[in-house]
């Protein structure tokens, strides 16, 4: 790590620590836009982390900033951080202006649709499960029609919210409707849902290695028949099967970083990977990580829950198990018995 | 907490060049290896095979060229070694000596050893086989009984080894054994012994047939055999240490998780023209796992290129990649009806078959699961 990525990182997790304590992370449980945190995110400049120096970036490498996205998951952001960076890196290379405050992202196929109306463009459709749409600034809607594909920067007021609710975490997911001119439109040669998950997958190897500490200071600390939990053995080796799911989480987000850095077409299978892996691990290691707390970890007033159901709600946005499953697998059939190994090894 | 961090693989244009090189050589080597004998995964034993390894300069690769190595990078070596594996070559008769005999000899063995046997290992001639286990003390190794006292010829050796892979074909074996006191005294007083198994009078080796039929391990009896003194590897006394430090050389590697390859390789060939969704899912999800779990073993590459130590790490991935392996004849029962089968004329019933049989090994070999987790848990602060 360079020497300016790890005071970056330092910065992140003094940011995270004060801003992200247990308090704000339950108000955020509730629904709440965390004001003060989002303030202190955009004055550190972690949204424009994905651009190069001269446009407000830190002038790290993409997966140095990205690093950051995993600190932020292990204080249990619920702010759309990394949704806000992907967008201003996208909007930034379509010369379009970057996300005022935070932003989110409606891929291709969730039912947006751009089509022509004289000489300028008509966005119209739907999106579901969009973080915080009343709080948020900026929309990035990709499109993928006959027109070919397209990003479209919608700002507040160009969208409307039907319907609020929430993901199991609790944090905002909004369906919205919009329909209308826009002008802000750019021809797109990336993949917004690929970016997404690869965010994700960070996001979750960040809550996992939190899900990880929480659980070894509580069988360090936690005395049963007269000695500390941590010194049964039975616990000690659910604690190191979770390890190795943190570790395979880990993996997948290095793996997702890296991906970040490459064109969609020969990152989709690395990224499709690192997901599914990711959300796997997350069922395996919240699951020992419930049972090793006990009854207390199953209470609202123990924190476990606010990192556990982030992760339940983080493993199935930017689609889940089945959807990447099936992308890995048709790759890996097309590619035969003897294409089978090189396929891996290329990923 | 100590949080355990995996290393990315930096890219190595020199690895990837390599990669092209050792299919090509691959392709024709292994033109007529059916998929049962490819699915031996590492158990494969040809020595003819092992010395054409040796002549193209892989094997020893990363050790100095004034004992035969080739002062290649780790990731060149993971390259060679993740390609034979994926491929199915026979490659245990150097896959011991290349991966952990070397390398311990390398670090802690005298100059003579490390002249004399060293460019053999390299050459793809010297066979090598582990002499840990006993009958009491197989994941318990500090209990080890077997004893080598010192006397004016050099040292005698009083024991039995047991699980001792290939001792019937190597020609030389690391002794780990006792030098002083008694097994009360746990780690103090081991050491290891270079045993030239062609030329040491009072051992026998005695097969042991697993469940398979198949003859990969022996019981080796040492009664009052002599070896030189100069057969010491490092220190007196200092063999646990240097146990564990060859324990991470074993347990690191992609071995550790390609070992059913060939059975994803035919549950792919049988599935290939499958409209089913279940299939693609599956293979999708197993695909996810290799992938990921190679970054994870190649981190390992990477700490190892640094100097680092990796012992934790490789359990982690050990661990996990075992869990993997032995998956798969699960997976694949669910997707292609099969009798386990190995004299099928269908490949994937033969196959099956072969890596039923010899997955139970896969988490006991090279430290059971058990041992790992302890080990993992000590990383983590808990022991």
């Amino acid at each position: 790590m360079s020497e300016t990525a790890s005071l970056l990182a330092d910065a992140a997790t003094r940011l995270f620590e004060e801003h992200l304590d247990e308090d704000a992370i339950r108000r955020a449980a509730k629904g709440a836009w965390l004001v003060d945190a989002w303030t202190a995110i955009e004055a550190m400049g972690l949204p424009l982390a994905l651009l190069s120096e001269d446009r407000g970036g830190f002038g790290v490498d993409p997966s140095e900033a990205l690093a950051l996205l995993r600190v932020a998951g292990f204080y249990g952001c619920p702010l759309p951080v990394g949704e806000t960076m992907l967008a201003n890196r996208v909007l930034a290379n379509a010369g379009l202006p970057l996300s005022d405050g935070a932003a989110a992202i409606v891929p291709a196929g969730a039912g947006a649709a751009l089509s022509r109306e004289g000489n300028r463009w008509r966005l119209a459709g739907t999106a579901a499960r969009v973080p915080w749409s009343e709080t948020i600034g900026t929309l990035l809607v990709e499109t993928a029609g006959p027109e070919g594909r397209h990003v479209v920067r919608l700002a507040k007021g160009q969208w409307r919210t039907t319907e609020t609710a929430a993901n199991v975490a609790g944090h905002r997911r909004d369906t919205i409707a919009f329909d209308g001119v826009v002008d802000a439109v750019s021809p797109f040669n990336r993949d917004l849902l690929l970016g997404s998950a690869a965010l994700g997958t960070i996001l979750i190897a960040g809550a996992l290695d939190r899900v990880l500490e929480l659980t070894v200071d509580h069988v360090n600390e936690r005395v049963q028949f007269g000695r500390a939990l941590a010194k049964f053995q039975a616990v000690q080796h659910e604690c190191a099967e979770i390890a190795g799911e943190v570790a395979a989480a880990g993996a997948a987000a290095d793996i997702a970083a890296d991906g970040l850095g490459r064109p969609a077409d020969a990152a989709r299978l690395a990224i499709a990977s690192a997901k599914l892996r990711a959300g796997e691990a997350v069922g395996r290691a919240v699951g020992f990580a419930h049972q090793l707390h006990g009854a207390i970890g199953f209470t609202a007033e123990h924190r476990l829950h606010l990192f556990t159901t982030a992760l339940w709600a983080w493993r199935e946005e930017h689609r889940g198990h089945g959807y990447w499953a099936k992308l890995i697998g048709d790759a890996a059939l097309a590619a035969g018995p003897d294409g089978f190994w090189p396929l891996v090894t290329e990923a | 907490m100590e949080r355990f961090t995996f290393p990315s693989p930096p890219p190595s244009p020199a690895a990837e060049a390599l990669r092209a090189e050792v299919r090509a050589f691959l392709a024709g080597a292994l033109a007529n290896r059916t998929p049962l004998e490819r699915s031996e995964s590492w158990n494969g034993f040809d020595r003819d095979f092992s010395r054409k390894m040796g002549a193209r300069g892989w094997l020893g690769m990363t050790w100095p060229k004034r004992y035969g190595g080739h002062e290649r990078s780790a990731f060149e070596r993971y390259v060679i070694v993740e390609e034979t594996l994926a491929a199915g070559a026979p490659v245990l008769a150097h896959w011991i000596g290349d991966r952990q005999s070397g390398p311990t000899l390398l670090k802690f063995g005298t100059e003579e050893q490390k002249q004399t046997v060293l460019p053999r290992i390299a050459a793809g001639e010297a066979v090598f086989c582990i002499g840990m286990s006993e009958p009491d003390s197989g994941s318990d190794l500090a209990a080890t009984r077997t004893k080598a006292a010192r006397v004016d010829e050099g040292w005698r050796i009083t024991g039995t080894k047991i699980w001792t892979t290939n001792a019937h074909r190597s020609n030389y074996m690391i002794l780990f054994c006792r030098t002083s006191g008694t097994p009360a005294d746990r780690h103090a007083g081991t050491s290891q012994l270079l045993i030239d198994l062609e030329n040491t009078p009072g051992m026998t080796v005695r097969p042991i047939i697993d469940l398979a039929g198949q003859h990969h391990f022996n019981e080796v009896h040492f009664e009052d055999a002599l070896v030189p003194a100069g057969a010491l590897i490092g220190t007196e006394g200092e063999g646990w240490h240097q146990v564990m430090s060859e324990l991470a050389f074993e347990r690191s590697g992609p071995e550790r998780f390609l070992s059913s390859i060939q059975l994803i390789v035919e549950l792919i060939r049988a599935l290939q023209e499958s409209e089913s969704d279940a299939a693609r899912l599956a293979i999708g999800r197993l695909t996810a796992h290799l992938i990921v779990l190679r970054r994870l073993s190649r981190g390992v590459a990477a700490m190892l290129e640094a100097g680092a130590n990796p012992s934790l790490h490789a359990a982690i991935v050990k661990d996990v990649g075992s869990i993997f392996e032995q998956s798969v004849p699960e997976i694949a029962r669910t997707l292609v009806e099969a009798e386990p089968d190995k004299a099928s004329t269908s490949d994937f019933n033969a196959v099956l078959a072969n890596i039923l049989l010899n997955a139970p090994s896969w988490s006991l070999r090279g430290g059971t699961r058990e041992i790992l987790r302890g080990i993992i848990a000590r990383g983590l602060g808990l022991r």
